[in-house]
């Protein structure tokens, strides 16, 4: 439904464009039908000739909010840790605000989807700046370990925690090579609507899935980190051969961190 | 002595299990139930329930529970039994344009969980108001409350230990 009325919407700015092209004829036209009349039938022309084009643009960004999620897609994230700079934290600052996490001054249990690491070579003294968060595996070790299927992999790709079947016993947490999750303390109120959080459960990126899900095709980390103009972050679909993140992927190749546990990451890295 | 008290007691029994069968029923059947606060509702004869009042009133959990999975597990986000569009429909500012919370009674959830009872914990997590309200109450300087309290004494604790 949701689909057509886009549809629709574009139809009425066209409408629009046309009236106001034919603002000239129209006297002629007034004679046998309203305006409205007319609008409407060149309305229905446009829409011919428009709808194609639309529907093809349509489908590429979003899929209808009624079909379910496949294993056509799968999502991932190319990070070039050459452009990431290393006094900046756009990206956190993004996710948290995204989600509606702040910290409640206690760094040891804050809630933390996504992190700043400086790494340092102590050979040569290079720091390496990079963003760490939930790398998205195929092979999750914490899907492996939750004793009731409450952590899962959506069908493509996205790994999450289903908070209602989350009994909080942390065992992803400590399954997890990347430190990526954490746990909810506390009672929390003024949650938002697309994140649902609360006490007992754990948590961790979500890939912005509630963006994905509406076909905004970024998250709100990349999305940060260009509008800072790095651009390190690159959002896609794995599986696209023709989308950005796989054509840079193809070309420049990227690393997993901790390749050695074979989980094949969603994330890769350049520049490690 | 005995067998009157056992009569009076099961008669008394049996008064008070229809009055309240009785209740039960007010609610489940009348069109509106006069003893129930008027909920804050953006409904009317335009813009209908997405099921009939009376499906919606016995069955509304059901319907949310099954979109549930559907969304976490599917991502399918058709907003017909989404409890967010319930909450976007449902939760309207009061003249002063504030929103209620669930605790509030005059809250659109609130208002029939407390009078028949239901405890839930839906809104542990979820937003209880649209968003636009939550933006607006949304505090970074959340104060220290006794819960937040209690687990700094214990990392201070476990902190001094490790020394």
């Amino acid at each position: 439904m949701h689909y057509k009325l886009d549809i629709d919407t574009n139809i009425e700015n066209i409408l629009n464009d046309v009236g106001e092209s034919i603002d000239a004829k129209e006297v002629a036209y007034e004679v046998s039908m309203g305006k409205r009349d007319f609008l409407r039938s060149a309305a229905a022309v446009g829409g011919l000739a428009i709808a194609p084009g639309v529907l093809l643009y349509q489908t590429a960004s979003a899929k209808p909010a009624a079909q379910a999620v496949s294993g056509k897609q799968r999502w991932g994230m190319l990070i070039n840790t050459n452009i990431c700079q290393e006094d900046c934290d756009a990206c956190v600052t993004a996710c948290n605000e995204e989600h509606g996490l702040w910290d409640l001054g206690r760094p040891q249990t804050d809630a933390q989807w996504i992190r700043k690491l400086n790494v340092k070579d102590k050979q040569t003294g290079h720091v390496t700046s990079l963003p760490m968060m939930c790398q998205h595996c195929e092979h999750p070790p914490c899907v492996d370990v939750c004793p009731t299927g409450a952590s899962f992999k959506r069908e493509d790709g996205i790994v999450l925690v289903n908070a209602h079947t989350c009994i909080g016993c942390r065992y992803c947490m400590m399954a997890c090579p990347y430190k990526a999750r954490s746990f909810i303390h506390e009672s929390l109120e003024d949650q938002l609507p697309h994140a649902p959080r609360g006490k007992g459960t754990v948590e961790s990126c979500t890939l912005c899935v509630h963006k994905v899900d509406r076909g905004d095709n970024n998250t709100a980390c990349a999305e940060a980190c260009a509008k800072d103009g790095h651009n390190a972050l690159l959002f896609g679909d794995l599986n696209d051969p023709n989308s950005e993140i796989s054509k840079q992927l193809e070309k420049h190749g990227g690393v997993q961190i901790r390749a050695d546990l074979d989980l094949n990451t969603g994330v890769r890295y350049q520049g490690l | 002595m005995r067998e009157l008290l056992v009569k009076y007691l099961s008669y008394l029994l049996l008064v008070i299990t229809l009055t309240f069968c009785a209740i039960g029923i007010s609610i489940v059947f009348a069109d509106g139930p006069a003893d129930i606060p008027a909920p804050k509702q953006k409904y009317n004869e335009e813009t209908l329930c997405v099921e009939p009042v009376e499906v919606m009133r016995k069955q509304h959990f059901e319907f949310v529970l099954e979109h549930r999975d559907k969304t976490v597990i599917d991502g399918i986000r058709t907003k017909k039994h989404s409890l967010n569009e319930c909450i976007n429909c449902h939760i309207t500012a009061n003249a002063q344009g504030e929103f209620a919370r669930y605790s509030d009674e005059t809250h659109f959830c609130a208002s029939c969980h407390q009078f028949a009872a239901v405890n839930i914990d839906c809104f542990q997590c979820h937003a209880d108001r649209p968003e636009e309200a939550i933006r607006k109450a949304m505090n970074p300087n959340q104060t220290v409350d006794h819960e937040s309290q209690k687990i700094n004494n214990y990392l201070e604790l476990s902190h001094s230990e490790s020394q």
